[in-house]
């Protein structure tokens, strides 16, 4: 495993440096990983890099790149576009050559049409925001305000929302209300009941699975083979 | 009870609470297995504790893993794999508080559509 940067492409202009963490650099074959937007890629990131590794064991060599405003981004994420984080990952393909992406839950609404790669249980971006709301709507009430989805919804357009400690600008928020799921015939869905096991992005504490990991890997390794 | 036209006693969906499974579309018995199923994801336990969940099981507030964004992922799961849509005011503290609550509710919601 390796960690550097990359100099990524920002949308409002210029570029900014963020990590990078790289498993088998040496090798042919490379996979994009890209992983689901907001809370579920801090429950998910363990599990990506075990992914990973097992990919690298298998002979194929991943990236986990930062995007501008999520992770260790020093970035303000509110300035961020789903149109800006979409042209960082198309820069990074075409920068890093990379073979496949492999995506995970709302990470597949940042993949363009003519990429080639398995999408993992993918979720559309107006889903994610649904939940996202209605855990802004649940907290509100907790707390003795009564707030409806309509109102957080309508606020979020015009001017961007914090939901869950993520603030959102509008339009990202916009953007995610739209945000469909590729449909193109290079992209391979890989549901989670053919994985099995618990659905690691419903946890309330972030959480590993070796065998799902493991089964992950396989299916991309065996993508390489059928189509090389 | 009704009659065919054979005269014969038929039971009809409307007064045959022994049908009330087929009315519904999925028998309580899978109710319970899909919402104990999802709370196993939810909570990270083990199905064998899910198994022991009764009416009684104490939910929002007795475990603090059910936070409010861990709430809002049960719902939305609860959609999938129920069938059903749950509005904002649906949710209250009564069907969040108890296992029982939580189970009457999705058992009410799909009778209801």
């Amino acid at each position: 495993m390796a960690l550097s940067t990359w100099t990524c492409p920002l949308d409002q202009g210029g570029s900014c440096e963020e990590l990078l963490i790289t498993y088998g650099s040496g090798f042919a074959r490379k996979v994009l990983i890209i992983p689901p937007l907001f809370d579920e890629h801090n429950k998910l990131r363990r599990q990506l890099i075990m992914v990973m590794r097992e990919l690298a064991a298998g002979g194929v060599g991943s990236f986990l790149p930062d995007l501008p405003g999520t992770n260790e981004s020093l970035i303000d994420l509110r300035k961020q576009s789903l149109t800006g984080w979409r042209k960082a990952i198309s820069a990074f393909r075409s920068e890093y050559e990379t073979d496949r992406f492999f995506s995970v839950r709302s990470g597949a609404i940042l993949v363009t049409e003519e990429s080639v790669g398995l999408a993992y249980s993918p979720h559309s971006g107006a889903a994610h925001l649904r939940d996202m709301v209605r855990s802004r709507v649940l907290t509100s009430r907790e707390a003795g305000r009564h707030v409806s989805s309509d109102a957080v919804y309508a606020v979020a357009r015009e001017h961007g929302a914090a939901l869950g400690g993520w603030e959102i600008g509008p339009q990202m928020f916009r953007e995610l209300e739209l945000a469909e799921l590729p449909t193109s015939e290079k992209i391979a869905i890989v549901d989670h009941d053919g994985i099995g096991g618990p659905k690691l992005w419903l946890r309330a504490e972030a959480g590993s699975d070796t065998r799902q990991a493991v089964a992950l890997a396989e299916i991309m390794l065996a993508s390489f083979e059928i189509q090389t | 009870m009704g009659t065919n036209p054979s005269g014969e006693n038929v039971a009809t969906r409307q007064d045959d609470p022994v049908n009330a499974d087929e009315k519904i579309g999925m028998s309580r018995i899978d109710i319970d297995k899909r919402l104990k199923s999802i709370l196993v994801d939810v909570l990270a336990i083990d199905p064998e504790q899910a198994a022991g969940f009764d009416e009684d099981t104490g939910l929002f507030g007795d475990l603090p893993e059910l936070d409010s964004m861990a709430v809002a992922g049960l719902l939305t799961e609860m959609e999938d794999a129920l069938d059903i849509v749950i509005e904002d005011d649906d949710v209250d503290g009564e069907m969040l508080e108890t296992y029982g609550g939580l189970l009457a509710f999705a058992e009410a919601k799909i009778v209801g559509g």
